[in-house]
């Protein structure tokens, strides 16, 4: 823990002036990421996922940011749009879920990729599309010299998708955010997609901070998973400690929520009941203790302080938990599951 | 090709007469103007039968067809070939007037509930329109439609209530509770959950559950979600590019998947499983779907087949049991041995 992490993110917290009133979509994040790992974070719509990530790459004009976001010790919050300018493709770039519309319809991908390497290291047309070609070819494009020509268009879907990839990778960054690459994709060219990001990651050591809804995503390529619910964090651990004995009552829901190939069939799904929470008006409290089945069980009076306090993260057996009634790890029996099919 | 003599019944489905039986079912959509214009074959001779009670899942990624197979069955289009029959009368070519009796037995639930529902109207309206339209008066729709609510789990007095005031879940239940009102047999389901949160999903797919077997309704289930469809179906037909590569009774199609392509599908899904997820074996596919503007001749699959051989890049296989007896089909020349 010596390592001085990439990228760390302490009370981060982004308001939104909204004609309703403010709405406070990250409510004091906290995480760091280290080069080489991949951070899924994990929330539904509403969860702040995206804020989180928008915020750390200077994307939110017209909100309010503050705590602070540092990438190698300097401090993002603050910088001028030129000072971003600098950093944003050089040392961190990001990728969306519609990869048409992180492309430009009237450049080929070539010209796209290289306008990079121009505006960021001055290089020479010839050089800059030379650099492009090469990563269209890193990215698994077959015939990289010719499709550096073609527009966006003549891409599919899960093609694109590696064009942008390209694109966000061609300056080297250290950081990358994914938020949802893979969720427009068909579930064949996702598992494409998630290998691709995870070759590329160990290749380059980089930083992965990887946004998404789904679990299944997160199992597959996250080192470490940070669960958020109404714009606050509810639980953060290694993916294996997430997914074995996870201590918020919130990320057991989900997990037994979720209908699965390897489970059978017989029994209901154990649904959570009510639904996300609204942030116009949070409560005072615990974000998910109107739906939280241990709230209920608890008894009058530790129901009533999850209603009324909110619980801080606090260190549970290697987890960082945000609960006043965690589960400890013997407490939440894990079956491991039967073997895949086929 | 041409078939003078009825196609059979569908024998992955053995039993008595089915509620609705879909025969050789294609649709030609006619291609756009501009110089790549050619007409786009959506779905190739598509068939199937699902009985009363029973839910057929339909799966497979964007663009094989799924959500124009289950448009032509409640007819918001009309085929360009095959037929769809529900309760022994072919309907695919009926006109509105003649369809209108129908719209009350066969009843559809869209994947966006929001833009599905009308924001003008309140609840109490969405759901008393179509009992109005087959004919109740005001106060009998109005009754149905609190018991509606009632039954799928909302709260009575929101009945007044307009759709912008519900959750993407609470507004599912409301549309469910609209395919519902006119007691409908069928229900085609089009992706009723994929665009729900996660902790909302679990509670609109137990309640269809619920439903299906409180009111013994029959379910076209249309997803991509194989997870999803494997919780809610008895039976499941595998789409790709137009056509039905597998269809066959859940436990056999899921636990011993014969096509390649319903193999890698299945191996595709991440599980919610680091440990088992990071050992499994993948059967990771080449390239992305093609075209059904230009399919490839021969399979379809072919080109990102891992066991393609000579006879797949020429001749389209028929779909057919793997083995004598098997009450499964498969479209493959060459089927895993399962």
């Amino acid at each position: 823990m010596a390592v001085e992490p990439l990228l760390s993110v302490r009370d981060l917290t982004v308001t939104f002036p909204t004609g309703d009133g403010p709405v406070r979509a990250v409510d004091s994040l906290s995480f760091r990421v280290e080069r080489g790992r991949t951070l899924g974070i994990v929330g539904e719509s509403g969860s702040g996922k995206s804020v989180t990530s928008m915020a750390v790459m200077g994307l939110l004009t017209g909100a309010e940011v503050s705590g602070s976001i540092t990438l190698e010790g300097r401090e993002l919050v603050g910088l001028t749009e030129r000072e971003l300018n600098r950093l944003r493709g050089r040392k961190m770039a990001m990728i969306f879920q519609d990869p048409l519309s992180s492309l430009h319809p009237y450049y080929t991908v070539g010209e796209q990729i290289a306008e990079h390497h121009r505006v960021h290291f001055g290089s020479r047309r010839a050089a800059a599309r030379a650099r492009a070609v090469e990563m269209l070819a890193e990215v698994g494009i077959p015939e990289p010299r010719r499709r550096a020509g073609e527009y966006p268009h003549q891409f599919s879907g899960g093609m694109r998708q590696r064009v942008v990839i390209a694109m966000a990778l061609a300056c080297e960054p250290d950081l990358l955010i994914a938020d949802e690459p893979t969720t427009a994709l068909d579930v064949t060219v996702q598992a494409q997609i998630l290998e691709l990001i995870a070759r590329i990651q160990q290749e380059r050591s980089l930083a992965v901070v990887l946004i998404t809804h789904d679990l299944g995503v997160v199992a597959r390529v996250a080192h470490d998973v940070l669960v958020m619910y109404g714009g606050r964090v509810a639980e953060q651990a290694s993916v294996e400690a997430v997914f074995a004995a996870p201590a918020h009552p919130y990320t057991r829901g989900l997990l037994d929520s979720l209908p699965r190939l390897d489970d059978p069939d017989d029994a209901p799904l154990r649904a959570i009941p009510g639904n996300p929470p609204s942030l116009l008006a949070p409560a005072p409290g615990c974000a998910f203790a109107p739906r939280c089945p241990r709230a209920a069980l608890a008894g009058a009076e530790a129901l009533e302080r999850c209603e009324r306090i909110r619980p801080r993260p606090a260190a549970v057996a290697g987890h960082t938990v945000a609960c006043h009634l965690p589960l400890g790890p013997t407490a939440a029996p894990y079956t491991p599951p039967r073997e895949a099919t086929p | 090709m041409t078939q003078d003599d009825a196609p059979g019944p569908d024998p992955s489905r053995p039993g008595p007469e089915p509620l609705l039986s879909v025969r050789d079912l294609s649709m030609t959509f006619p291609g756009g103007r501009g110089r790549s214009a050619r007409p786009v074959r959506a779905v190739d001779r598509v068939g199937f039968d699902v009985a009363r009670g029973e839910t057929l899942g339909l799966v497979g990624e964007s663009g094989c067809g799924k959500s124009t197979t289950g448009r032509m069955i409640v007819r918001l289009l009309e085929p360009t070939g095959g037929s769809v029959s529900y309760d022994g009368r072919d309907i695919s070519h009926l006109s509105q007037r003649e369809l209108r009796p129908l719209r009350r037995e066969i009843q559809m639930v869209f994947q966006d509930p929001h833009s599905s529902l009308n924001p003008r109207q309140t609840v109490a309206r969405i759901i008393s329109d179509p009992l109005l339209v087959q004919g109740s008066t005001a106060t009998d729709a109005r009754r149905r439609a609190t018991e509606l609510i009632e039954l799928v789990g909302l709260i009575p007095e929101h009945i007044d209530r307009y759709p912008h005031e519900f959750s993407g879940g609470q507004a599912q239940r409301i549309g469910i509770a609209r395919a519902l009102a006119t007691s409908p047999r069928l229900i085609v389901a089009d992706e009723p959950v994929s665009a729900l949160d996660v902790s909302v999903q679990a509670q609109i797919v137990n309640l269809m559950d619920r439903l299906q077997r409180e009111l013994s309704l029959a379910h076209l289930f249309i997803a991509h979600d194989l997870s999803v469809v494997k919780r809610v179906c008895d039976r499941v037909a595998v789409m790709y590019l137009g056509r039905i590569v597998e269809i066959g009774p859940k436990e056999r199609v899921y636990t011993a998947p014969a096509h390649p392509y319903t193999r890698s599908l299945l191996s595709a899904v991440p599980l919610p499983d680091p440990v088992g997820e990071r050992a499994r074996e993948r059967i990771t596919l080449l390239g992305d779907p093609p075209s059904p503007a230009s399919p490839p001749p021969g399979c379809t699959f072919h080109p990102r087949c891992p066991k393609t051989q000579r006879i797949c890049r020429t001749e389209a296989p028929e779909l057919r049991a793997p083995a004598p007896g098997e009450a499964r089909q498969v479209a493959c020349h060459f089927p895993e041995a399962v």
